[in-house]
């Protein structure tokens, strides 16, 4: 084997049995599944690479096997150097203990040295802009300045390959941009870069080489562009109709016992531009949702509603098609309603159908699921801004940054009337 | 897991496979991250009277007050009478049986309290074990500085050969090792175990010579009282600090037998059961 290479799998596997453990001894009703299956790939001394692959996929476990938390169930892999892996920030933060202890405590979980931590120390500290609250319990913090000690600590560790997986999906956007430079600047520094994410454009930005995994089996190891463009394309036509069918026996339906059902709704799907139902779709990409609904018996006033909501459930806007006023009659109907402005940030979202006609005539809370993809709209300065930060992409321009001639005291003695 | 580390053209190779046999212990790993486990212990010490407005003071409480409870129900009540003053009797030996059944408790208890580190970074999974039974000490000497108190009340001189005692500590350490490294990886798998430890080990007190001298054991249980593996430890260790009771090669041959028992048992059974807990956990 060559000595270029810092990591070398080959027919890894991780078999996981499911089903209830430690109960009957007769190995009836279990199930097994094969998290990882036959996975074998290099990574090159001071190359990043990076791991896509949907949830489920195998990513975390890959990773896990590589640094040692889990064994693998077949195959082997070869590791040259020293790992440091990163699968969660603030691993083994004490609540009770002090920022400055658990600095060196997990430090040391982490596998730093003591006085490798201690000539850090200061670095860490302001890195993470925690230097007042150093000696105060991490129970008193801000989440955001727990994630961001926790991340200063990570960020300095400095082993010759390092696994990292979803952390940046944390702290605030600024926080996260320091975050990714760092991370760049490891990559740069020779270092061996495992990378898990689901934020492509980190992947894209941070690795040159990027591997897919799919039901536990690589589907696509090459060019970080090809494969992360080859990945968003698959979850394009996942769903081949991209059509919900919501009648009766259909899985959507959930048992609605205040509803009349004179109308019930049959089917929905959004369209593209082409008039193809999907279920993925490009950042800033309109939306127009095709729904069917049969109308059983004469309906006077009937309204229609879409509400997209958030996985969480959380409503973030509705569409009221308005009342229909003369009567409608019994038939088969379609509507379709259309945005314009898709303002959604990446990520998964639910379409709630509603008709009533003044009382719920038919309610489907998730009748659709549909997902928003990163990378195609995304604006540059957009990349670092998280879910967190909120998951809808409002238009704005900024000024530069000037400097403010006014002092700041002469401000603040200007008395103000607030209300009457 | 089997994880072995060898040298190819000067740079460390780990290799990663399915596990099979007896890995070991991983005492190379364990040396690699001493540093750890002395975080981990400081970490115990320093975290364990956190936010009590007693603080440390939890430590000499415990001890002192069973102590209490001792004299007046097997002193007072129960008539049985020792050559030294029963409080100073009672409060040395609790104080070592405090360090065991804490450090039984605790270690049974650690690797499913360490659950989110065990599932999130690789170090080896026996420091979290040890880890507590090291912080005992700690509580152990505040301990023993109540007894040295007692002693000046009492005005009582320890024999020479009281140097011997941290033997016996260390036979007790070594004791709670064993059966935690069983207790904490079966506890991974079997969360009965959290109920049954504390329970177990009241009732191993009263089977145990701490509250009243070996010579007041009946003859019909004299033979549980030989097995018990902790008669030797105890009575040893009263022997050695306060020069009462005897010390008897059977009891210490059956202590010291248990306990290098329980360690290899325990060390086999762990490093079998170590590669599945981040799975099982």
């Amino acid at each position: 084997m060559s000595s270029d290479l810092a990591i070398e799998a080959r027919g890894l596997g991780k078999l996981y049995v499911l089903g209830e453990r430690g109960r009957s001894p007769i190995r009836r009703n279990r199930e097994e599944l094969w998290a990882l299956r036959d996975v074998a790939f290099e990574v090159e001394r001071g190359a990043a690479m990076g791991v896509v692959g949907h949830n489920g996929a195998g990513k975390t476990t890959l990773l896990k096997i590589l640094s040692r938390i889990t064994a693998p169930t077949t195959g082997e892999a070869r590791i040259r150097g020293s790992v440091g892996s990163l699968l969660e920030v603030g691993t083994g933060f004490h609540p009770e203990l002090s920022g400055r202890d658990n600095v060196y405590l997990n430090g040391a979980i982490l596998g730093m040295r003591r006085r490798e931590i201690k000539a850090k120390f200061d670095e860490i500290v302001a890195f993470a802009e925690v230097e007042r609250f150093i000696d105060t319990p991490v129970k008193r913090y801000s989440s955001g300045m727990y994630v961001r000690l926790a991340f200063a600590v990570a960020a300095h560790l400095e082993p010759d390959i390092l696994i990292v997986d979803e952390v940046l999906a944390v702290g605030d956007a600024s926080f996260q941009r320091k975050c990714l430079g760092k991370m760049g600047e490891v990559s740069n520094e020779g270092r061996t870069v495992v990378f898990v994410s689901h934020n492509m454009a980190a992947v894209r930005s941070l690795t040159s080489r990027a591997l897919w995994l799919d039901h536990g089996r690589i589907a696509a190891d090459g060019a970080t562009g090809d494969v992360v463009t080859e990945y968003l394309a698959s979850t394009i036509d996942e769903e081949v109709s991209g059509v919900v069918d919501l009648t009766e026996n259909s899985s959507r339906r959930t048992v609605s016992k205040f509803t009349a059902q004179r109308v019930r709704f049959t089917s929905v799907s959004l369209l593209d531009a082409d008039d193809r139902p999907m279920l993925a779709f490009g950042e800033g990409t309109p939306l127009r949702l095709d729904m069917r609904f049969d109308v059983r018996e004469p309906v006077r006033f009937l309204e229609l509603y879409v509400r997209v909501k958030s996985t969480e459930g959380q409503r973030l806007f509705t569409s009221f098609a308005g009342q229909i006023e003369s009567t409608v009659y019994p038939g088969r109907y379609r509507s379709i309603c259309e945005f314009p402005e898709n303002p959604l940030r990446p990520g998964r979202y639910v379409v709630e159908l509603v008709a009533r006609a003044a009382d719920p005539e038919d309610i489907v809370p998730s009748a659709l699921v549909f997902a928003v993809e990163a990378g195609h709209l995304e604006e540059e300065n957009m990349r670092y801004v998280t879910r967190a930060d909120g998951i809808i992409r409002v238009r704005s321009t900024w000024s530069g940054v000037e400097r403010d001639e006014q002092p700041a005291s002469a401000l603040a003695r200007e008395p103000r009337l607030v209300g009457p | 897991m089997a994880a072995a580390v060898t040298t190819e053209k000067q740079q460390p190779t780990l290799v990663i496979r399915p596990p099979s046999g007896f890995a070991g212990l991983g005492v190379g790993d364990l040396w690699r991250f001493r540093e750890l486990l002395l975080f981990l212990t400081w970490r115990d010490i320093k975290i364990r009277y956190k936010q009590t407005v007693l603080g440390a003071a939890w430590a000499l409480l415990q001890p002192f007050l069973t102590m209490i409870v001792f004299t007046v129900v097997i002193n007072h009540i129960g008539k049985v009478h020792t050559p030294i003053p029963y409080p100073l009797f009672a409060l040395s030996t609790l104080a070592l049986w405090y360090y065991f059944s804490n450090s039984v408790n605790l270690t049974s208890a650690s690797l499913v309290g360490s659950a989110a580190l065990i599932t999130k970074v690789y170090f080896p999974r026996i420091s979290v074990v040890l880890s507590p039974i090291l912080a005992g000490l700690v509580d152990f000497c505040l301990a023993f500085l109540l007894v040295a108190g007692a002693m000046v009340y009492y005005g009582f001189a320890p024999p020479v050969h009281a140097l011997l005692v941290p033997l016996f500590v260390v036979l007790a350490g070594l004791m709670a090792l064993g059966l935690g490294l069983v207790l904490s990886a079966l506890n991974v798998k079997y969360r009965d175990i959290r109920y049954a430890v504390p329970f177990v080990l009241q009732l191993w007190l009263w089977a145990t010579p701490v509250a009243y001298p070996g010579s007041a054991v009946p003859a019909k249980f004299k033979l549980l009282y030989t097995l018990n593996p902790m008669t030797g430890v105890v009575e040893g260790y009263r022997w050695a600090l306060l020069g009462t009771g005897h010390i008897r090669v059977l009891h210490l041959a059956i202590s010291i037998g248990t306990a290098l028992v329980l360690l290899l048992g325990g060390a086999l059974y762990f490093s079998r059961a170590e590669r599945a807990f981040a799975d099982v956990i």
